[in-house]
């Protein structure tokens, strides 16, 4: 391997050097990429709820609710992070498993995990890996529903890629789980979430 | 129409079907574009001057970032390898997965590995390979190839889809988009279950941290990282960006400029295997750095196109693009970008596709929407010239003989001689014109009445 390594530095090299001169690195500052808030919002909470929805995700502050939802959608049964589960115990008429188990895949139609943070100015939950309980949990159910505190929402996406920190696997979602492959109809729930829920925790 | 050039021919022999999934496709996209640019951003173009010059900056010092992304995926946990053509590549991934005992392996979407036939390679060797973005697995059925970077299934239509599932099992004639999406969700779901070795792409790598970015809509990559225990992130060396922040440049620009969205659903940073904690996902991760030619591409004097982002703009605005369709170009990079780059990357085989770099109209769209910035119609026109010089045949299919036009242009006399002609033309019926590209010319246009030659009288009397 590491001839295939030396031939590409030196195929490298041997390209760069006849350059006269090279380009520098912009300096770019982050307002650059921060978009128009199209509305006026008097907190990041409000603003979140709004991009939420804009991005086709689900925006929710309360339990009752909650339990309304995934009733209606005849979800009433799933997994929940073990550290979380004190907190939606509590949802009538819903019942879930706080190890998730392969074999039930199929069966798991809601799965309650822990978000890192979530992005004000574009709808977006954040996961890390070192605050997911299970990957599969926050994956494959139909529906998702990540626990964000209103703490750790931020404004924008700079500030939420200061805080990725060394975790292995971070992922932003914006939206649920589509496709617009066929003929380009958009299709929600391909392999993930087909509903996406960011659940305030104040 | 008359034209031998091949990208005309397969335009001309297009089903209406087809051509019309094109066209819709592409138009549709590229309103969506205009969109989003246009209302999240006051100036759009200050964001794509500046990622271009972030790329360009990050080429003109590739061994530096490279060997900065190196350690720092090592750094990380993972396990970098380098591969300098395809043939390394594919014996890298074959290896890799024989080391952990992997029979059968996920995929999610990777131009790259359509580059290296890398699926095709790995079943020849007795592994069984899943397609899992829904419209790539749609081409593995059907034993297809993409003819868009971003959507590949474009030129289908959802009978034919139908057709497929039904000839594959996957239940009765049904032609509903969404039913054709669930039975693809419960087919897939069950081989990323068996699979124990995940495979994907990357967009961005970031040297700083040794993070690759994924950027799908589906899902598909994060499941290919979820049930299996052994990832391989397969990479071209030019993907490569300075640092995490610059990533959210990228990011704000490739949604937007590919489909209209200001975020593609799922973006994700992966800098190695999963934590201890973590109960699912690849406690292996292998980034496989290929070259295939791209350092050669460096060399050129077209380096730009390393900058592309694959954010498929340049094609969906593409008056050519439209009317053929990506099957037109015969290579993995179709439209503008695949004009460019599939000619470059094509080695020796240049003279097989150097007619492509001439299925442009150099209108200059694809090089205003461009993400990065890179100067496509320049580039075209650099091809063009090296073509002509290398004495392509394919690229001189339907061109005209210039030979005695360039004689004339370059003698006085001659040209004089010939403006005083001029007015004689319009006297005889010009279809007659006993030249195949002048009647192929004259086939859907009428010659305008010949008004010149007055220019010297005029300039030598005037006051
Ligand atoms: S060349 Fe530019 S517009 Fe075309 S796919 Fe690449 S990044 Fe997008």
């Amino acid at each position: 391997m590491s001839s295939d390594r030396e031939k590409i530095f030196s195929a490298i090299r041997a390209a760069l050097d006849p350059l006269p001169k090279r380009t520098a690195k912009p300096e770019w500052k982050r307002e650059l990429i921060v978009c128009n808030p199209s509305g006026e919002f008097s907190s990041l909470k409000e603003q979140l709820a709004d991009k939420l929805v804009f991005a086709s995700s689900r925006y929710c502050d309360s339990f009752d609710q909650l339990a309304e939802t995934l009733k209606a959608e005849n979800s009433t049964f799933g997994y929940c992070d073990p550290e979380l589960a004190p907190l939606f115990e509590k949802l009538d008429g819903i019942t879930f498993e706080t190890e998730y188990d392969v074999a039930k895949v199929n069966e798991y139609t809601f799965g309650i995990t822990k978000a890192s943070a979530a992005i004000a100015e574009s709808g977006t939950i954040v996961l890390k890996d070192g605050d997911t309980s299970s990957r599969m949990g926050a994956l494959t159910p139909w529906i998702h529903i990540a626990a964000i505190k209103e703490s750790d929402i931020v404004a924008t996406i700079p500030e939420a890629i200061d805080r990725f920190g060394d975790d292995p696997s971070i992922v932003f979602c914006t939206g649920p789980s589509k496709t617009a492959d066929v003929e380009g109809i958009l299709i929600e729930g391909v392999h993930g979430p087909g509903i996406q829920i960011g659940f305030i925790l104040s | 129409m008359k034209s031998k050039q091949k990208i005309d021919l397969v335009a001309r022999d297009l089903t209406n079907e087809v051509h019309e999934a094109n066209f819709i496709g592409a138009k549709m996209k590229s309103e969506r574009r205009y969109a989003a640019l246009g209302r999240d951003y006051a100036d759009p173009d200050k964001l794509r001057e500046t990622a271009g010059l972030v790329k360009q900056h990050t080429l003109e010092h590739l061994d530096k970032y490279l060997e900065q992304a190196e350690a720092s995926f090592e750094r990380n946990g993972a396990k970098v390898h380098f591969a300098f053509d395809e043939d390394t590549a594919k014996k890298t991934v074959l290896n890799i997965m024989n080391e952990h005992g992997c029979k059968s392996m996920v995929k999610s979407k990777s131009m790259l590995t359509e580059e290296l036939e890398l699926l095709h390679y790995l079943e020849d060797q007795g592994k069984e390979v899943i397609e899992t973005d829904l419209g790539e697995f749609i081409l593995q059925i059907d034993n297809d190839h993409p003819s868009h970077i971003v959507t590949p299934i474009v030129h289908k239509n959802r009978r034919g889809i139908a057709k497929s599932f039904e000839r594959e099992g996957l239940g009765d004639y049904n032609d509903d988009p969404e039913t054709i999406t669930r039975r693809a969700r419960a087919h897939l779901r069950q081989k990323y279950l068996d699979a124990d070795i995940g495979l994907t792409g990357a967009n961005f790598v970031s040297a700083e941290s040794g993070r690759i970015v994924l950027v799908t809509n589906e899902g598909n990559a994060r499941f290919c990282m979820a049930a299996n225990k052994v990832h391989i992130a397969i990479v071209g060396i030019e993907k490569i960006v300075p640092t995490d922040q610059d990533l959210g440049l990228f990011l704000n620009l490739i949604g937007r400029s590919g489909t209209g969205q200001q975020l593609t659903v799922y973006n994700q940073f992966i800098g190695g295997p999963k934590l201890k904690d973590q109960p699912n996902g690849p406690e292996h991760m292998h980034v496989i750095f290929v070259d295939n030619r791209r350092t050669e591409v460096l060399a050129s004097d077209c380096r730009e196109i390393l900058r592309c982002i694959r954010c498929g703009a340049c094609l969906n605005v593409c008056p050519i693009y439209r009317q053929s369709g990506g099957h037109a170009y015969r290579s993995v990079y179709p439209g503008p970008v695949g004009a460019v780059l599939s000619p470059l990357l094509a080695g020796n085989r240049f003279p097989e596709l150097a007619d492509l770099p001439k299925a442009s109209s150099l209108c200059g769209a694809c090089n205003e929407v461009c993400p990065v910035n890179i100067p496509i119609p320049d580039l075209l026109l650099r091809l063009r010239d090296k073509a002509k010089r290398e004495g392509a045949k394919e690229a001189m299919k339907g061109t005209p003989n210039l030979a005695m036009w360039a004689t004339m242009c370059s003698q006085p006399t001659m040209w004089k001689a010939a403006l005083t002609m001029g007015h004689t033309m319009n006297h005889i019926p010009t279809q007659l014109i006993p030249h195949p590209s002048a009647m192929s010319w004259q086939g859907t246009r009428k010659l305008p009445k010949f008004e010149g030659g007055e220019f010297r009288k005029w300039f030598k009397n005037r006051k």
